[in-house]
């Protein structure tokens, strides 16, 4: 007899006649018509309706019975509350059993109803079974408490149950030690500040030993627990390190990465000149590759992982390129991490196995795969200078085959060659020409046009080619445009009799018929330094290049460094930090890896080793100024064809993240194409908003939008509000909004919600909550935004000031000693003075008024009849100003002085007092 | 910690569902299935992210495997767990078909309450949870009974190829322990001879000592495991050369020869050989002579089939194989796929020996010599390729 004939009972009266056998006498029927209530469950049926019948059933002396009725009671205790409380009394004497299989049945069990009428009456039995005799029971009870913080955390707390698990780590069994680790480590996360863990030399032994007896889950928990320790010196890490390097043999993949990550993390703090050190790095590789022989799900997280610490420590498998070569029946995924980790570890020692590799790849199916391993001889060729020759052969051959999408592939990455070799290969240029119709993809067809730009005046028919590709102009994809405009504005430049004709041409295109504000400017920036002064243009489009990285795709380092902490999680798997993926408080703390110490240096000064990132952090907050607009454009564009790989500027985290969920597929979009309809910001009204007005040509087109940005604000938090205008013939509906980078890292807090769709003429206004968590780059004017706006019919692009007063902070009060420790502290140089003219207020009520926007008086003094304020306030990236106010009876004139380590933000601050005091 | 666990059919229907968390709500089990198993693209990633929510899973035949979570869990865990998960059901009720798990659907659930607690992966080896799981495995009629040898999952043996695939299996024949006894505590080891890249172990095994004293003492769970699994690159005895010599006559005609030599021992045999030679897609007919064996044309898995019972070492077969290929107008080449054999041979190519093993058993006072102690060595074919 099977049970998948539970499946099939659908007849009505089911739930009538389940009834009458939940309540008959015999046993064995009984348990059949519980199992056909769980199979109903299963299948998505509501078997609700017999909740008192199964809680009937639950005082049996068979465990069978009594686990089925459990499995019942945890599906629909939650929508039943009142019923589940029938169940309470059997829980509760189920714990007093003497069989320990059914004690710690009723502690799993209850945990896992999550009503909270309930869990009062957990807390007993709870309590009890965390002493248990029986090892089983307590290690259940572990799990649990992490179950009863879940639903009721104040709960564990005030019922100390907290105290018990941390006696747990003591326990004789393993198995109760590695349950109550990772309880208590998952507790951990979500109350970052306490030092729940109290992880110190003892308790690390502790765990240490129990690693020895415990399974292999347990081991996985606690050698995860073991990462977040930070040694207090070389001496400990190295300690540490030798009893964990035992588990690298360990069969179970999981228990190998964790033990890496541990032996990655400690290993930051030992010297390179121990012996030991020279030891780990070789005892590493081995464990590595053998993970590449676990199944294909593993190989690829493991592949994740070692592209990671490749990156970080990559003399740990430079010899081991042999392994990473693509097998002919490995999954899509697989291959392709492989072949990105073949790329990192090419050398000139290896390059010679990797190229023959590399070409018998390009000959596979899958094209993506194909496609990369073209791109990967292009990588080879910058990468290794004495293989670009045979590289340059092998690209060539390959475009021999006419395999459109190779074809295509190929010219991309010999334009990153010539980048690299100027003047070296062009004798190929003529094989590239001849495929110059089968190129369809944008991308390709920018790397030719670049190439013939780059190449004007050995190409005798140049212009001929580019005026080809004028013909369809509109039709092309921005990055072409911008290519095409650029190419023969070099053209121009160095053949300037018979092509004036053709650059007229195409600044006009550029300038006048295009609705795409990038390409419209960097029209104008060509035509203004064409008519203006040639030399200088020459100057500028045809200046050397700067050169291109040999390694693309690189983790920017603090984020590799924390992915390195993350190894064998999620987050290593996606590259991204856990705050990227995961919802809430989880994970949002930032993981480091630890300084490098020695033993006697850190005894004498203890104040330096664990000293963290935050503290140095501050006078730099503000990296330098990237490219302009970079990133809002690059959103819908794709990176920029001939600029220099992205990979140097900081890559916090996607900017697409920020507005999270199921937006991102609609923001992340790779083609968007400007429409033809004139998308066109009617007016930036708003008291505040200025912009990049002259990006919009205001004359022409249909108005469709207007954004505002109304600037003051609540104190405490911040916030945007948006008036939207359609002025469009066309509903328009899926907003979204997006934030270039921007000075303070101000990113919308919660998606823009735009309920109905817009129609025609309507206005809405919304108020949008911010946060300054973003990424931060600096921008001219220091006050700027840059905001993308999108939705079903285009994207809008405006820019607006904002006043900084928005980001003050309430706790910007500084001490009476420290402010004046700091005035005296901070350079002469960067004190600022300003004047805010025609303020009829006092001292007082001045004071009074910048107070409630969190601009406080330190002191107060009166020198010459003049009043003296001296004040500070703190911004939300935690800088400080120091300001002294002087305000003389009778004349409206106010006297500021600023002094701040940024002395970028004076202006700006001063700004903000003019407006608070006059408003 | 992983969040959920759901099994679907190759439909996507859903067959078994459990939750552990609260943060995972029943809209997750469509995302997976309309997202992943309804994709129209082959799978791209084994973890999938699907609006802030991951799914990992794993494929038995046409059954899914996904375990859900919304934490930054340990990727390699969950895969791991959900091996474990896919072993665990295999030992109690045989092939992971849809029809044994609509059959042991209640064993399911039971087991997934015993070996995830809060998501979090409990003892989950075979012989420790009978102890605490009611049902029993129900097997599928249609299983074949005769299977002695366990499914050996791909991967398992596969991947060995590139150090010589091969792989030890040694049974023991140890004396019977009654239910309270304590397990017998076996060491073994001695030198080793040959280079070992490197090892890994059961959970059985005593890491730190293997890592001071290089000897292996373990105490053996109930039934067969896999006690070490090992990689080596250098001095290997290949035991099988394969040499393909393949021919292009004209647009619509190949000529394939394949050779092979036995490279062992001429008194040993090498059994159960299989030579796989890929034929493009457009093959029409084949025409195959052998000088051993059977060899046969199999159309719908695009390859010549070549069988040969047993081979002893020193000495070399050779297959002949003329194929008509369709004319066609695709201008992509094929691909050639790698030819790929398998074999068992009575030794490990490696050269690996069990030097001694010892079993120690303190409570019921056996001695040493008290047991029946043999190992038997078997080589056998992980991937073996040869690329034509």
């Amino acid at each position: 007899m099977t049970d998948s004939k539970y499946f099939t009972t659908t007849k009505k009266g089911e739930i009538f006649e389940l009834k009458a056998e939940l309540n008959s006498d015999k046993k064995e029927k009984k348990k059949e018509a519980v199992k056909k209530v769980i199979a109903s469950m299963t299948v998505g049926k509501d078997v609700s309706a017999l909740f008192p019948d199964v809680v009937n059933c639950m005082q049996t002396d068979n465990l069978e019975l009594k686990k089925l009725v459990y499995l019942y009671l945890m599906n629909y205790a939650k929508s039943q509350p009142d019923m589940a409380i029938m169940a309470v009394n059997t829980f509760v004497k189920d714990c007093e059993d003497p069989n320990p299989l059914i004690r710690a049945l009723a502690v799993r069990t209850m945990g896992c109803i999550r009503v909270d009428k309930i869990t009062e009456y957990l807390c007993e039995p709870l309590r009890k079974c965390l002493k248990d005799e029986d090892p089983y029971v307590r290690k259940t009870a572990a799990v649990c408490v992490a179950k009863l913080h879940d639903i009721n955390a104040q709960l564990v707390e005030d019922q100390g149950f907290l105290d018990t698990l941390k006696d747990l780590i003591s326990d004789s069994n393993p198995m109760v030690v590695a349950n109550a680790v990772a309880a208590l480590s998952e507790i951990a996360e979500s109350h970052p500040s306490s030092n729940l863990l109290d992880l110190n030399p003892q308790s690390i032994n502790k765990l240490l030993t129990a690693l020895n007896e415990c399974t292999e889950w347990g081991q996985i928990f606690i050698l995860d627990c073991l990462a977040n320790y930070t040694p207090k010196d070389d001496r400990e890490a190295q300690s540490i390190c030798e009893r964990v390097t035992p588990r690298l043999s360990h069969a179970n993949s999981a228990v190998v990465l964790s033990a890496v990550k541990v032996l990655m993390k400690f290993m930051e703090m030992l010297s390179k000149d121990l012996d030991y050190y020279g030891t780990l790095l070789k005892k590493l590789a081995p464990p590595l590759v053998t993970l590449l022989s676990a199944e294909p799900e593993l190989q690829y997280v493991a592949l994740r992982n070692i592209n990671l610490i490749v990156q970080k420590r990559p003399e740990i498998l430079k010899h081991e390129m042999k392994v990473f070569f693509v097998k002919y029946n490995d999954p899509i995924y697989v291959k392709l991490e492989k072949l990105d980790i073949m790329i990192r570890l090419a050398s000139q020692a290896n390059i010679a196995q990797v190229l023959a590799e590399l070409k018998e790849y390009a000959t596979e199916v899958d094209v993506d795969f194909v496609r990369k391993a073209v791109r990967a001889i292009g990588r080879c060729a910058i990468k290794v200078e004495q293989s670009a020759e045979r590289c340059v052969s092998t690209l060539l051959d390959l475009i021999q085959t006419k395999v459109n999408y190779v074809v295509q592939e190929a010219i991309v990455v010999i334009k990153d060659i010539f980048r690299k070799y100027p003047n070296k290969y062009e004798s190929v240029i003529a094989t590239l020409c001849e495929n110059l119709d089968s190129l369809d993809e944008p991308e390709a067809r920018a790397a030719m046009i670049w190439i013939v730009g780059e190449y004007a005046e050995r190409i005798d028919n140049a212009d001929e080619l580019l005026e080809s590709f004028l013909e369809g102009f509109h039709d092309e994809s921005t990055q072409v445009q911008l290519q095409l405009l650029t190419a023969i504005v070099k053209l121009f430049l160095k053949k300037p009799t018979e092509t004036q004709e053709l650059v007229q041409q195409v600044l006009s295109l550029a300038t006048q018929d295009s609705d795409n504000p990038d390409l419209r400017d960097r029209g104008y920036i060509y035509w203004r330094l064409l008519s203006t002064d040639p030399v200088a243009a020459k100057e500028v489009v045809l200046a050397e290049k700067p050169l291109i990285s040999e390694e693309t795709d690189l983790i920017e380092p603090t984020l590799l460094d924390e992915l390195i902490c993350y190894i064998g999680t999620l987050a290593s798997v996606y590259h991204k930090p856990p705050s990227a993926f995961v919802e809430g408080g989880r994970g949002v703390v930032h993981k480091s890896l630890p300084p490098r110490t020695a033993s006697n240096e850190s005894t004498e000064s203890p104040e330096t080793a664990p000293a963290g990132p935050p503290s140095g952090e501050q006078p730099d907050v503000i990296p330098a100024q990237g490219d302009l607009l970079g990133d809002l454009l690059n959103l819908d564009l794709g990176p920029p064809v001939s600029g220099p790989p992205l990979a140097t500027s900081s890559v916090q985290m996607g900017a697409v993240d920020l507005l999270g969920g199921g937006l991102d597929s609609l923001i992340g979009g790779p083609n968007f194409v400007t429409p033809p309809a004139a998308a066109v910001p009617a007016n930036l009204g708003a008291p505040m908003g200025s912009g990049l007005s002259d990006l919009f040509d205001l004359t022409s087109g249909v108005g469709t939008l207007s954004g505002s940005y109304v600037a003051p604000k609540a104190v405490g938090s911040i916030s945007m509000d948006l008036q939207l205008t359609n002025k469009a013939l066309q509903v328009m509906t899926d907003f979204a909004i997006q934030f270039n980078r921007n000075s303070f890292g101000l990113a919308p807090a919660a998606p823009l919600q735009v309920h109905a769709p817009l129609s025609p003429n309507q206005t809405v206004e919304i108020s949008l909550p911010l946060n300054t968590v973003g990424s931060v780059m600096k921008m001219e004017p220091l006050n700027n935004l840059q905001v993308a706006v999108k939705n079903n019919i285009d994207v809008f692009y405006f820019s607006t000031l904002y006043p900084l007063h928005i980001l003050f902070v309430e706790d910007g009060k500084m001490e009476r000693q420290m402010f004046l420790a700091t005035w005296k502290d901070i350079p002469n140089e960067n004190e600022a003075q300003f004047q805010i003219r025609d303020c009829p207020l006092n001292a007082e009520a001045a004071s009074s008024r910048l107070q409630s926007s969190n601009i406080f008086t330190v002191a107060k003094r009166n020198v010459e009849g003049q009043d003296m304020l001296y004040q500070s306030l703190k911004l939300t990236n935690g800088i400080w100003v120091l300001a002294e106010l002087r305000i003389q009876p009778g004349n409206p004139n106010f006297m500021l002085s600023l002094k701040c380590r940024a002395p970028e933000v004076s202006p700006h601050v001063c700004q903000a007092y003019e407006t608070i005091l006059k408003n | 910690m992983i969040g959920g666990l759901f099994i679907y059919n190759h439909k996507g229907e859903v067959l078994i569902s459990r939750v552990y968390r609260d943060d995972i709500g029943r809209n997750a089990v469509d995302a997976f299935r309309v997202n992943v198993i309804h994709a129209r693209q082959q799978v791209r990633s084994p973890v999938t992210n699907i609006a802030r929510t991951s799914f990992f899973h794993v494929k038995r035949s046409n059954i899914w495997l996904a375990a859900v979570t919304k934490q930054n869990v340990n990727a390699a865990m969950v895969f791991e767990f959900l091996y474990k998960m896919c072993d665990v059901m295999a030992a109690y009720f045989g092939k992971i078909s849809e029809e044994n798990i609509k059959n042991n659907f209640v064993l399911i659930y039971e087991l997934l309450d015993e070996i995830l607690d809060f998501g979090y992966p409990q003892n989950s080896e075979t012989g420790a949870l009978k102890t605490f799981i009611t049902q029993q495995g129900i097997k599928s009629q249609h299983e074949d009974k005769r299977r002695a040898i366990p499914d050996h999952q791909p991967g398992d043996w596969a991947n060995w190829l590139a150090a010589g695939g091969h792989q030890v299996s040694s049974e023991r024949a140890l004396p019977g322990c009654a239910g309270e006894c304590e397990p017998p505590h076996v060491p073994t080891g001695g030198k080793q001879s040959i280079a070992i890249d490197d090892c890994t172990f059961h959970q059985c095994v005593r890491l730190s000592k293997f890592d001071s004293e290089r000897s292996i003492s373990f105490i053996p769970p109930d039934g067969e495991f896999e006690l070490m699994r090992y990689r080596t690159t250098k001095d290997i005895i290949l035991p099988f050369r394969v040499i393909p010599l393949v021919r292009e006559v004209g647009r619509t005609k190949l000529e394939v020869k394949v050779v092979i030599k036995s490279n062992f021992k001429p008194s040993l045999l090498a059994q159960k050989i299989e030579v796989r030679i890929p034929t493009p897609l457009n093959t029409s007919g084949v025409q195959v002579i052998c000088m051993k064996g059977k060899a046969k044309y199999k159309a719908s898995e695009n390859a010549i089939v070549w069988k040969i019972k047993r081979m002893a070492g020193m000495k070399e077969s050779q297959i002949s194989a003329e194929i008509e290929l369709l004319p066609t107008n695709d201008k992509k080449k094929w691909a050639r796929p790698p030819i790929s054999m398998n074999f068992e041979v009575p030794f490990a190519p490696s050269g690996l020996k069990v030097r001694y093993l010892k079993v120690f058993e303190p409570k019921l006072n056996y001695s040493d010599h008290d047991v029946i102690k043999w190992v038997r060595y078997i080589g056998r074919s992980g991937i073996y390729e040869t690329r034509c």
